[in-house]
């Protein structure tokens, strides 16, 4: 016992610690730690060669190429809804983009801090066409498939209650694969969760023409990637990347035009880009840390239209994703 | 241990001594017990940093709060308004439904497979050989992954159930009459078939829908009436136990008892007209609705347990009844005994001391493994607590000490029922 | 009891017939299968049972397989054109996945020796012929479990400090040594550190058992840290291999892996546990009972779920632990508690005579466990250990649960691949996966009960 013990605390103390900043550790690492789904086309999803790509890929990448200039210097974490949390608080992952609510408990009593809003969403639902269903007002007694540990998994109890329905089971599963290969195989008549996300999975079945989207969304899902409490830096440099993303497609900063740009003569251009002010250094970055940013990922807008947007499979509009000076409400806070 | 000083070349003289196995004993337990401290003191304060660093809450507090998430099987009622206390009790009593359905159902059929292992006969004894050696050689896992995802999804829908009952019996074998030039056979059992009316029990991807029964008014006396019957066939049982001892005559106790029991409870019934009735599932819109409905997360969990389990308790039954000597059945036969009071009176009850031990840990082991239903998305305490109630409150500590703490408190609990009732089996030697 | 016991045949009844003998065909049918009519009753129940089980199971994965193909359509019965059996090419097409997970392709060839190499050394330890046992029981256990960790995960693992860096004496140490592959800060402070805890040893074996007692001591020390000197340069220097993180290990590479290193670490852990279980030291008796059976007490997953999810609260802020370790560490501790328990059985089975024997010619404790009691006793529960380790073996398919994609993990993953997805894929790859941990499973347990029955005839002499 005693040998167990002396052998337990010789392995502690070779495991080493080290009490720095997120930033010095990521610097001195050399690659960030972003935490993302386990494949959610549009999202984060490998492709044929097997890189990540996606939303919440690219967002992991902006934060990279902010600190290293290097947008491939990110080591992806596939987590599942229901090790996010805690990947995230043992420091196994640095950020966590990934698909995640804005909730009160997660930023309070959970110790994260969330950077923002990248992709507003809502619960919707998912059904086979063969059922006929207009609206989810008809899902009277059905049977209800939903992932364990989401907010998806609270809201739909609440949204029966309210309209005055009953369903008949909510059967919650473990991962997302389990929950869609239990609802492809019959278990259940609905597979609910954000509708992004729906329009992920959509594309995963082995017919996506059977199923449809049921058009109501029964709850606000701000989605956005968030980071732990304690390290106020940190939180800084993640929700600043964020802000500066929407700042450049703002102000018409692409990744095609970023090099034109820092010779622009408008003062605001001038500010984002770091040829006036050192803004970048108030996160422990350098001036030009925007360029990097959108010469490697593209502003917000690019973004979105490579992963989600109408052109691709997915094919979502922009609707509330929209700047604010679009109709949509995403705001990017300005940079002095 | 005067041994070890006598290889002590310092012989006689007191000093502090390494050999001196009460110093050893003292130096061993001071340094362990200041390890131990240092080990406890600092995953305590690490835990304390941790916690208060990242600003979770601490404490059972939670377990009032508000659940907010549905739970597919609930043996007492819960619906989402009602706190994680309650879920924690939905949990376990699902863990402890599934672990004593399945303790029977692995006792009964690793019975029969343990002496189907000792049969004569080689064809059925090849079968139980084949059975123990599939089942005991795949993970439990994958057992239960099996029965879910491959056999039990593969059942109809719904609206294709498979009805169970007397009329799509009927119904089969009269269309099947009529298929083969039998019509004149085939066509009334069709038409006896279709007045019996729709099938009561259902089958289907869903589960397996059974009627409710729902009991009115007066029904309290039927239960008496169970109990009083209850109550009569244990005294009727002790009575001819007794009686057996003191003269050997012996007394129909089983059919006496089945009797009872199923006539008291009747005539109550009848007494106060029979204020059952039930509640039928029926299919509305896309899916079944009413009626008592067995989930197959359930099902999956359960068959892949006992069948896993089984396997294990066929081996120990075979070798307890191989480790009662022959000369006992022989002297038993002798004596005049036929087959069947050879094996209930004599083979049996010297088995039983064998197989008690080891099946104690087999039960133990069931119980454990039913917290694999996770993985299918059966609401054990597991799923529940250490899965969904975990990820919506984060406090695992609290939550992971509560859930191991039942499943030890379960492990206790076994092993004490079953000492008490190894010690009643042991041998009582001279 | 009285005379009146019915169960007592009043008369005398004739002496039955001798036995009749069952050689010969007809007899051996007649005694084994057609005897009575719940005999031919149970022989046709039997046969019907064969019937509806072998016959399908043959059809479906041998008949009507289909064996070749790219995609789906190749297994869709609509596309073929015939009732469509097992679909192999899915198994083709995951095979990679199934055997090394995400492993990088260039890098498998790492795996296949490691692979080979636990079988080269397997073999001649599991067969009874071959010599040189012991040397092969320290290669198997002691070596190969450094080599096969440093080839797997690439090495190169650059060490910080030790014993005094931790204690914050860093500064003390040279930062750069060029042109040299090892950490030279964590070297310099491995010998000092080695060098102060042999002097420590010595001057506490002098005060309190006297000058003769500081040689043994010092060798002590040396016994335990020049063994891990050698592991921790293996882990340390660089061999130029690309480094290959955890999580991109999977499928029956993660089920080895989990095995091996459960056993290689249960084992001696066990038997610490199980002398601690047996120890006159009251304190030491008492922790080692605690600890068998609090693990013992409680699922497997849940001690997963432990190691994964409440140890990182345990540990210091800062500090991580790889994810697969972690559920390793998780392991280490079910699969010790049920280590012990099986040592502890042969402990009880040696004779006293034999601990009284060892005392009466002079042995103390460490050298009479060492030389007579552990040898017999382990020799006498070797079949207690392969059937433990049958067990753990089926217990890896748990880190499932806790996301590490072993080879029931991944064959998971492989069904939701769309291209894939036909009504037999699932029974294919139940099939495969099942095959694979029987043929396993099945191959250890007929070991164990031939290595049962060998060390039965040795003890009968």
């Amino acid at each position: 016992m005693k040998r167990i013990l002396l052998a337990a605390a010789g392995l502690l103390s070779l495991v080493g610690v080290a009490h720095a900043s997120t930033l010095d550790e990521v610097k001195a690492r050399g690659a960030l730690n972003c935490g993302v789904s386990q494949g959610l086309p549009g999202f984060s999803s490998p492709n044929d060669k097997n890189e990540w790509t996606g939303f919440d890929v690219d967002f992991c990448r902006a934060v990279a190429a902010a600190i290293f200039n290097d947008p491939t210097k990110v080591k992806f974490t596939p987590l599942s809804a229901k090790d996010r949390f805690t990947a995230l608080t043992s420091g196994a992952i640095d950020l966590l983009s990934r698909n995640t609510t804005w909730t009160m408990s997660r930023d309070t009593t959970l110790g994260f801090n969330f950077a923002g809003v990248t992709y507003y969403d809502g619960q919707g639902f998912l059904v086979r066409k063969s059922l006929g269903l207009k609206g989810s007002k008809e899902l009277e007694g059905a049977s209800i498939c939903v992932q364990t540990g989401t907010s998806n998994e609270l809201n739909v109890g609440d949204y029966f209650r309210a309209n005055n329905m009953k369903y008949r089971e909510v059967i919650a599963f473990a991962t997302l694969d389990e929950t869609v290969k239990a609802y492809e195989s019959g278990r259940c008549d609905v597979f609910t969760s954000d509708k992004s996300q729906l329009a992920a999975v959509r594309l995963k079945l082995t017919n996506p023409a059977d199923h449809v989207l049921l058009p109501e969304t029964i709850s606000k899902e701000p989605l956005g990637p968030l980071v732990r409490h304690g390290d106020d830096q940190w939180f800084d440099l993640v929700k600043w990347t964020y802000f500066a993303l929407l700042d450049a497609e703002e102000l018409g900063v692409t990744s095609k035009n970023v090099g034109e740009m820092v010779n622009s003569a408008n003062p605001e251009v001038k500010r984002l880009l770091g040829t006036d002010g050192k803004y970048g250094e108030g996160i422990g970055l350098t001036a030009d840390w925007v360029v990097r940013i959108v010469k490697a990922t593209g502003n917000y807008g690019e973004i979105y239209d490579r992963n989600v947007g109408p052109s691709t499979p997915l094919g979502i509009e922009r609707g509330l994703n929209n700047l604010w000076n679009h109709g949509g409400i995403q705001y990017g806070m300005p940079v002095r | 241990m005067s041994d070890a000083r006598l290889s002590d070349p310092a012989l006689g003289r007191r000093r502090w001594s390494w050999t001196d196995p009460k110093l050893r004993s003292s130096v061993i337990q001071i340094v362990l017990g200041l390890v131990l401290v240092w080990l406890v003191w600092s995953f305590y304060a690490n835990a304390q940093g941790n916690l208060s660093r990242l600003g979770i809450a601490s404490g059972f507090g939670f377990l009032e709060d508000r659940a907010g998430f549905a739970i597919s099987q609930t043996l007492i009622p819960y619906n989402e308004n009602m706190s994680y206390g309650r879920a924690f009790l939905v949990g376990l009593l699902n863990t402890l439904l599934v672990a004593f359905l399945g303790v029977i159902l692995a006792t009964i059929l690793g019975f029969l497979v343990g002496v189907a292992r000792l049969s004569k006969n080689v064809v059925i004894k090849a079968l139980a050989s084949a059975y123990v050696e599939v089942t005991r050689n795949l993970p439990p896992l994958f057992q239960i992954l099996f029965w879910y995802l491959a056999v039990l999804a593969a059942l109809p829908t719904p609206r294709q159930s498979w009805g169970v009952g007397l009329q799509p019996l009927f119904g089969a074998l009269g269309s099947g009459l009529s298929a083969i030039g039998l019509g004149f056979l085939g066509a009334p059992l069709s038409a006896f078939a279709a007045d019996l009316g729709a099938p009561a029990v259902f089958i289907n991807n869903r589960g397996l829908m059974m009627p409710k029964p729902i009991f009115g008014e007066g029904s309290g006396l039927i239960l008496a009436a169970l109990v009083l019957a209850l109550v009569v066939s244990f005294l009727i049982a002790r009575w001819a136990r007794k009686r057996r001892e003191a003269t050997g005559a012996q007394f129909p106790v089983f059919w006496s008892s089945l009797g009872l029991i199923i006539v008291l409870p009747l005539i109550a019934a009848a007494l106060v007209g029979f204020p059952v009735h039930m509640d039928v599932p029926h299919l509305r819109g896309f899916n079944f609705q009413g009626g008592l409905s067995v989930i197959p997360e359930f099902v999956a969990l359960l068959l892949a347990l006992s069948t896993y389990t089984a396997g294990f308790i066929a081996e120990i039954v075979r070798s307890g009844i191989l480790a009662v000597s022959k000369g006992q059945s022989e002297a038993a036969h002798s004596l005049g005994l036929r087959t069947g009071p050879t094996l209930r009176l004599v083979i049996i009850p010297q088995a039983m001391r064998v197989i008690v031990p080891p099946l104690t840990s087999q039960y133990l082991n069931l119980t454990k493994n039913s917290s694999l239903g996770v993985a299918v998305g059966y609401p054990d305490l597991f799923a529940i607590f250490a899965g969904t109630t975990l990820n919506q409150t984060g406090q695992a500590i609290e939550i992971i000490a509560m859930t191991m703490a039942v499943y030890l408190a379960i492990s206790i609990v076994t092993s004490l029922i079953m000492g008490w009732y190894n010690k009643r089996v042991a041998l009582v030697e001279r | 009891m009285t005379s009146e016991t019915i169960f007592v045949s009043s008369t005398f009844r004739e002496p039955e017939p001798p036995p009749v003998s069952d050689r010969g065909p007809v007899r051996w049918v007649r005694a084994h299968l057609l005897g009575t009519v719940p005999q031919v009753l149970l022989t046709l129940f039997g046969l019907w049972l064969l019937y509806v089980v072998v016959p399908p199971l043959v059809q479906f994965f041998l008949v009507d397989a289909v064996w070749s193909g790219t995609n789906r359509t190749a297994c869709l019965p609509a596309d073929v054109g015939h009732p469509v059996g097992a679909c192999w090419p899915f198994i083709w097409a995951k095979i990679n996945q199934l055997i090394y997970g995400f492993y990088p392709a260039g890098e498998r060839w790492r795996v296949n020796v490691v692979y080979a190499l636990g079988a080269l050394l397997l073999l001649p330890l599991v067969l009874q012929q071959v010599p040189y046992k012991r040397l092969n029981a320290i290669a198997f256990f002691g070596v190969y479990p450094v080599v096969a960790f440093v080839l797997l995960t690439g090495g190169n693992f650059q060490l910080r400090h030790f014993l005094l860096g931790y204690l914050g004496f860093d500064a003390l140490f040279p930062r750069v040594a060029p042109g040299v592959s090892v950490s030279w800060v964590f070297w310099t402070d491995y010998v000092l550190s080695s060098v102060l805890l042999a002097a420590l040893a010595g001057g506490i074996a002098r005060v309190v058992a006297g000058p003769d007692a500081v040689r043994g001591a010092v060798r002590t020390v040396a016994t335990i840290m020049v063994p891990l000197a050698l592991v921790l340069l293996a882990v340390d220097v660089n061999f130029g291999l690309e480094p290959v993180e955890t999580r991109l290990w999977g499928g029956l590479l993660v089920t080895l892996v989990i095995a091996v290193s459960g056993i290689t670490v249960s084992l001696p852990f066990g038997i610490l546990l199980a002398l601690g279980r047996r120890s006159s030291v009251p304190l030491v008796k008492i922790c080692s009972i605690l600890f068998i059976e609090f693990w013992r007490g409680v699922p497997v997953i849940t001690v997963l779920f432990f190691a994964t999810y409440m140890l990182p609260l345990f540990l210091p802020d800062g500090m991580t632990i790889d994810g697969l370790l972690r559920a390793l560490v998780g392991v280490a501790l079910f699969a010790s508690a049920y280590m012990a328990e099986v040592v502890r059985g042969g402990l009880q089975a040696i004779p006293k005579g034999q601990y009284e024997g060892a005392m009466a010619v002079g042995l103390r404790y460490g050298p009479m466990m060492r030389l007579v009691v552990l040898p017999q006793a382990l020799k006498l529960v070797i079949p207690g250990i392969v059937n433990n380790f049958i067990g753990l073996f089926k217990d890896t398919t748990l880190v499932l649960i806790v996301s590490i994609f072993d080879l029931l993990g991944a064959m998971r993953a492989a069904f939701t691949d769309p291209n894939w997805a036909t009504p037999t894929t699932l029974f294919t790859g139940f099939g495969f996966a099942g095959l694979i941990y029987f043929v396993f499973c099945f191959g250890m347990s007929r070991y164990s009960m031939a290595l049962e029955k060998r060390l039965d005839r040795a003890q009968r002499h």
